[in-house]
């Protein structure tokens, strides 16, 4: 985070947060050490991963998987534990075989 | 002044009366000896109807002043008493509630914390919490606890502190002891507390926002300081509340209750009813030409120490009366008087002779003997300039 940092008599009184959802600011991705892919042609649009993400990071539009939202994604992985999609042909990202989401090293 | 009611009441049954009439939107606690009155009398109130509070009977201290920080923080004037291991309990939640700034009023009838097992009074239960950032008041009878608890609400929703108050009267000496108490009439304790005024509520969804929330290791600081800062602007709104209750009551309150220290060479420092007995020592040693006065705070956080160490001025010695020992301290000295000798240091008066007696622990009686015993102590030092033992025991077989 490199926004100016409040003094102590800047801060808001006993913690209390005015601003609403601004939790979103704050950006959870860069705490990923593994992150998800996704093979868009492979994919059936079931919605099974965006139901389970915990972070609301996979983004849908229209009823179909849109983009995983990197910024908040924290890489835990379960949207590529519960995809019940196995691909016929090598992934359009990993080139592997699997999951129609799988995860790859962030480094 | 208005025309109050003369009623024989104890203290808890004054506080509880005192929160009838100030009638909280919530009230959550838990029993405990010697505060069970106060809530029990309270609930009656409650059941027959001669109060709206939402009355939340929890399963645990801690789950008292859990809920009190939720209704606190929906908005809601919040009340709750409690007692020793009960303080003991809620101790994690006091630090959220003063942290949070929210303004919830406790009345803590000092009991001794266990163990062994005792409930009796001494101070160690609010004492042990000195450090979590509540004001500490303290009453040295029936009248005093219900007069406090009307002016803690008023204190604590003061829009420049927003703290939570802890007033405290002695368990089963104040707490059970029944004294001639005038009370005041509902109107006027209504009109003194005024509505409740928010500042935020986690219920006004038209102004959602997070309370309770994660600080980095950026900010926990600054929010820290910010709260030191905030309770140390308390002892102004204290006395300029107590003047306005004085208006209204004829009673007036400020930090201290004070006995010839106009001219006072020597000083007796005591907290709460054991004043009383310390008061009619030094009132018979004056008459019999001695110098010597009494300091009773009324306030122990903030600790008032400039306004302290001024009454203290042409002292020589003094003699501090603990009802609590902080273990591990020097000597085993209490805390009344760490924080004495602290201001006394930082004000550049260390040539006054200052000693600490801890007395009364687990309820043990304090008598006027006792205390005449300090008198004399006090004119040893200062005839010989030896103080002698840092701290001393009154009462204690050694």
């Amino acid at each position: 985070m490199s926004e100016q940092l409040l003094t102590w008599k800047e801060v808001c009184p006993g913690g209390t947060v005015t601003e609403p959802g601004s939790s979103a600011a704050y950006h959870t991705g860069t705490w990923r050490s593994t992150r998800p892919v996704h093979d868009p042609e492979q994919c059936t649009h079931c919605m099974i991963c965006w139901v389970y993400c915990p972070d609301m990071a996979i983004l849908v539009e229209d009823g179909r998987w849109k983009e995983f939202d990197y910024d908040h994604c924290k890489g835990c992985g379960i949207c590529a534990d519960v995809c019940p999609v196995n691909i016929k042909k090598a992934h359009s990202v990993t080139g592997q075989m699997g999951k129609v989401i799988q995860m790859v090293s962030e480094y | 002044m208005v025309k109050q009611k003369i009623e024989a009441r104890d203290g808890a049954k004054a506080v509880a009366e005192a929160m009838r009439q100030i009638d909280p939107d919530v009230v959550a606690a838990y029993p405990i000896t010697p505060q069970t009155e106060v809530v029990q009398t309270f609930s009656t109130f409650v059941a027959d109807g001669r109060v709206g509070t939402e009355f939340v009977a929890v399963e645990s201290e801690h789950a008292a002043m859990s809920a009190c920080v939720g209704a606190s923080s929906a908005g809601g004037r919040v009340m709750t008493a409690t007692a020793a291991n009960g303080l003991a309990l809620m101790w994690e939640v006091l630090y959220i509630a003063a942290s949070m700034r929210l303004p919830i009023v406790m009345t803590c009838v000092n009991r001794a914390l266990s163990g062994p097992l005792n409930i009796h009074c001494d101070h160690s239960d609010s004492m042990g919490a000195r450090d979590a950032g509540w004001v500490h008041l303290f009453a040295e009878s029936p009248q005093e606890a219900y007069d406090n608890t009307i002016q803690a609400v008023r204190i604590a929703e003061h829009l420049d502190l927003r703290l939570p108050v802890m007033s405290m009267q002695d368990g089963f000496i104040t707490g059970h002891g029944v004294e001639r108490i005038e009370l005041l009439p509902d109107d006027a304790v209504q009109s003194f507390v005024g509505p409740f005024q928010a500042t935020h509520s986690i219920l006004a969804i038209d102004h959602p926002l997070t309370m309770g929330a994660w600080d980095f290791y950026n900010y926990y600081f600054e929010h820290k300081r910010q709260q030191s800062d905030a309770i140390s602007r308390a002892l102004p709104i204290i006395e300029a509340v107590g003047q306005e209750y004085g208006q209204l009551t004829g009673r007036s309150y400020g930090l201290f209750d004070t006995l010839g220290m106009e001219d006072a060479e020597m000083a007796i420092v005591v907290l709460s009813s054991t004043a009383g007995t310390a008061r009619s020592v030094v009132r018979q040693a004056r008459e019999k030409g001695l110098k010597i006065g009494l300091v009773k705070p009324r306030v122990f956080r903030p600790f008032p120490h400039a306004q302290f160490v001024e009454l203290l001025g042409k002292c020589r010695a003094v003699a501090v009366m603990d009802r609590s020992i902080s273990f591990g301290a020097m000597d085993g000295a209490g805390p009344l008087f760490l924080e004495l000798a602290a201001a006394l240091f930082a004000h550049n008066r260390c040539d006054i002779q200052m000693v600490d007696y801890i007395f009364g622990l687990g309820g043990r009686d304090i008598v006027p003997g006792h205390v005449e015993q300090v008198v004399q102590d006090l004119q040893t030092i200062v005839r010989t300039g030896d103080r002698g033992a840092l701290v001393r025991y009154l009462g204690l077989r050694e």
